[in-house]
């Protein structure tokens, strides 16, 4: 039933739907509302699950993937600096294939201090083996908590998943969304069943250390799971389409495509301005499309490539810094490879980071640059406090 | 941010889609904050902060002073203030000025100087972008009991006074 | 050895890892100076010492023969002498 929720308590929603039998996050800002309504749930029975307090992110994610590796579903949320503190147990979650589902709620990293989003957090880890979903309004979000548990348990997978979404801009939005109802989900997302777990019974230890003659091998097999896992959201993402009506069956979705001279890439809430903005630019007989990319890892470059084609100007739109690279973004240099040999200029546009506002008339920008060919920039600076 | 949910559900119940989000910061309450609100019979995908409103609510007229809380209303908009006096300054020409003491009648019906829900009932009168029962039924699902029922006696009574004005 | 997903292992590996093979320099305890404070039996890092009716027992199928015993030793009781194999 279609109802108007902010969107962190829709989040808190669906991960109840999906029934983790533990959950532990440490507060920060923008992921709170999340955490703090999932806390409300569990004290007042709503959801039958362990909320394990902790002291730091560092101890959360730690929580989280002792109790994965006990058998159990898991759910945590973070941001920013928590995500930050966390990430020596990212990596090592990933390592030992534990499919727990963590809501990123994206924010800029310090320093500067800053609560405002961008999506600088989730996107550094991108190397740590967990893949990323990224939504673009509070039902899309909403929808790819179900879908992430879904792909990340499949035994061919078991891989831990991002699910992005940026703070504020969505996180505090109140707008309408369809949530499923616990009958629904059960009957698209089944209990857990591990591979292997910690049993007193039949004793087992996990992130074993590897020698040279091994560690290798063992990268190489979460990388082969990761391409699997691209397949498991698909497949995920179809069923639920089919159950739902809501498909997301693939891992971009291309917005008025056809014939277009100048295409944006981008991820997350931007997308629905990028929208509106080229409708505005059709109507002025300036031919723009947007390729919105949901899944950024495992990244779906032949996807990406078939949905570019034929296109000459690609603007990737950047919610992140690279620094030090040569586009800028870190987005672009994956989009160039994608694309690679046919011809299609494509240029990154670092824009809206630390929560500058980002409206219509500077993704009409961003196109007119894109056209002129200039790119691998920084879009936006107040070059007069420069 | 209160009254901003309260318009985009009430807008929600009304029967068209709606968005309501805070300028995203520091949120306390009676701190000076800024909330926005869109709705359309069609989804709003539009994500970037509203420069150029059709209409404008202020709660606290004392805001006046110190910041431009007109700055970019539409011409043939609607500026709503919450203030005693019937005359406001700096509300740009071709835009319509409703006014209403929404603080006495808040401390008189809730108790409470929260001017939230008075300011409610007199957006759906001068606007007529909602209706009333969906502004009553967005209030009964936000509070409970007699709260409820206090606030919609606001939001009533502030929707007459708008009303009987115009 | 074939990988384990998740980098997983059976329990147990360190006792058939048998340390003791490593060993050039072996314990030799003098009774007459060891006052069985037990230094020697928490300190050993493998484990491999151990008193049985008022002797100091080294487990030389574990004793790799690193000499901490011997070092730590408060009465200097314990010596590292070369193992003749």
């Amino acid at each position: 039933m279609l109802q108007i929720m902010e969107g962190s308590h829709a989040v808190a929603e669906a991960a109840k739907l999906c029934r983790p039998e533990v959950v532990s996050a440490y507060p920060i800002t923008p992921q709170t509302h999340i955490v703090e309504r999932l806390a409300e749930m569990v004290a007042d029975g709503e959801l039958d699950a362990e909320y394990m307090c902790v002291e730091s992110e560092l101890s959360a994610l730690s929580v989280c993937l002792g109790a994965s590796a006990t058998g159990s579903r898991v759910y945590s949320a973070t941001s920013s600096q928590g995500l930050m503190l966390m990430a020596e147990v990212v990596f090592n979650v990933a390592g030992m294939r534990q499919p727990i589902v963590m809501s990123i709620v994206n924010r800029a990293l310090g320093a500067p201090l800053s609560i405002w989003n961008d999506q600088q957090d989730s996107i550094s880890l991108r190397d740590s083996g967990w893949f990323q979903l990224y939504g673009e309004d509070v039902q899309e979000m909403t929808d790819q908590h179900f879908i992430a548990y879904k792909a990340a348990e499949q035994h061919d997978v078991l891989l831990p998943g991002f699910v992005c979404f940026d703070g504020f801009i969505l996180s505090h939005t109140y707008e309408p969304v369809d949530i499923p109802t616990q009958e629904e989900i059960d009957a698209f997302l089944p209990p857990y069943v591990p591979y292997n777990k910690l049993d007193a019974k039949a004793p087992l230890s996990m992130g074993m250390y590897a020698t040279p003659d091994y560690y290798m091998e063992f990268r190489y097999e979460t990388d082969q799971a990761m391409k699997r896992a691209g397949d498991a959201i698909s497949a995920a993402g179809r069923e639920f389409g089919e159950m739902f009506g809501r498909d997301y069956s693939a891992h971009t979705e291309s917005y008025r495509m056809d014939d277009a001279d100048v295409a944006f890439v981008a991820l997350g809430s931007i997308c629905g301005t990028v929208k509106d903005a080229i409708d505005e630019m059709r109507a002025d007989g300036i031919k723009a499309g947007l390729v919105k990319i949901r899944t950024f890892r495992p990244f779906p470059a032949e996807e990406i490539a078939q949905a570019l084609a034929g296109v000459p100007k690609v603007a990737v739109l950047e919610k992140n810094i690279s620094v030090g690279s040569a586009m800028k973004g870190a987005v672009g240099p994956e989009v160039k490879d994608a694309v690679t040999g046919t011809g299609i200029d494509v240029y990154s546009y670092v824009i809206g980071l630390g929560g500058r506002d980002i409206r219509k008339k500077d993704i009409r920008a961003v196109a007119a640059l894109a056209e002129k060919g200039v790119g691998n920039m920084f879009y936006g600076l107040r070059t007069e406090v420069l | 941010m209160t009254a901003a949910e309260l318009i985009a559900t009430a807008a929600f119940k009304s029967g068209v889609y709606s968005q309501a989000f805070p300028a995203f910061g520091v949120e306390r309450r009676g701190a000076p904050v800024q909330a926005f609100v869109r709705f359309s019979d069609e989804k709003v995908r539009l994500r970037s902060q509203i420069y150029e409103p059709d209409y404008i609510v202020v709660q606290d007229s004392s805001l006046i002073a110190d910041v431009d809380v007109f700055s970019g209303l539409k011409e043939g908009g609607i500026a709503l203030v919450n203030t005693e006096n019937d005359s406001v300054e700096g509300v740009p020409d071709g835009v319509r000025l409703i006014t209403i003491d929404a603080t006495s009648l808040a401390l008189e019906i809730l108790g409470l100087p929260i001017t939230n829900t008075t300011l409610m009932g007199a957006f759906a009168a001068a606007t007529g972008e909602i209706e009333l029962e969906a502004l009553e039924e967005a209030l009964r699902e936000r509070f409970s009991g007699s709260l409820a029922e206090k606030n919609v006696a606001a939001a009533r009574c502030a929707y007459e006074l708008v009303r009987e004005e115009q | 050895m074939a990988l384990r997903i998740g980098c997983a292992a059976e329990p147990g590996r360190a006792q058939n890892n048998k340390t003791g093979s490593w060993r050039v320099f072996m314990p030799v305890v003098d009774m007459e100076k060891c006052t069985l404070c037990g230094t020697c039996i928490l300190i050993c890092p493998e484990t491999s010492v151990s008193e049985k009716d008022g002797n100091i027992l080294f487990d030389l199928d574990f004793c790799k023969g690193c000499g901490v015993c011997a070092r730590e030793c408060p009465g200097d009781a314990i010596t590292m002498i070369q193992e003749e194999k």
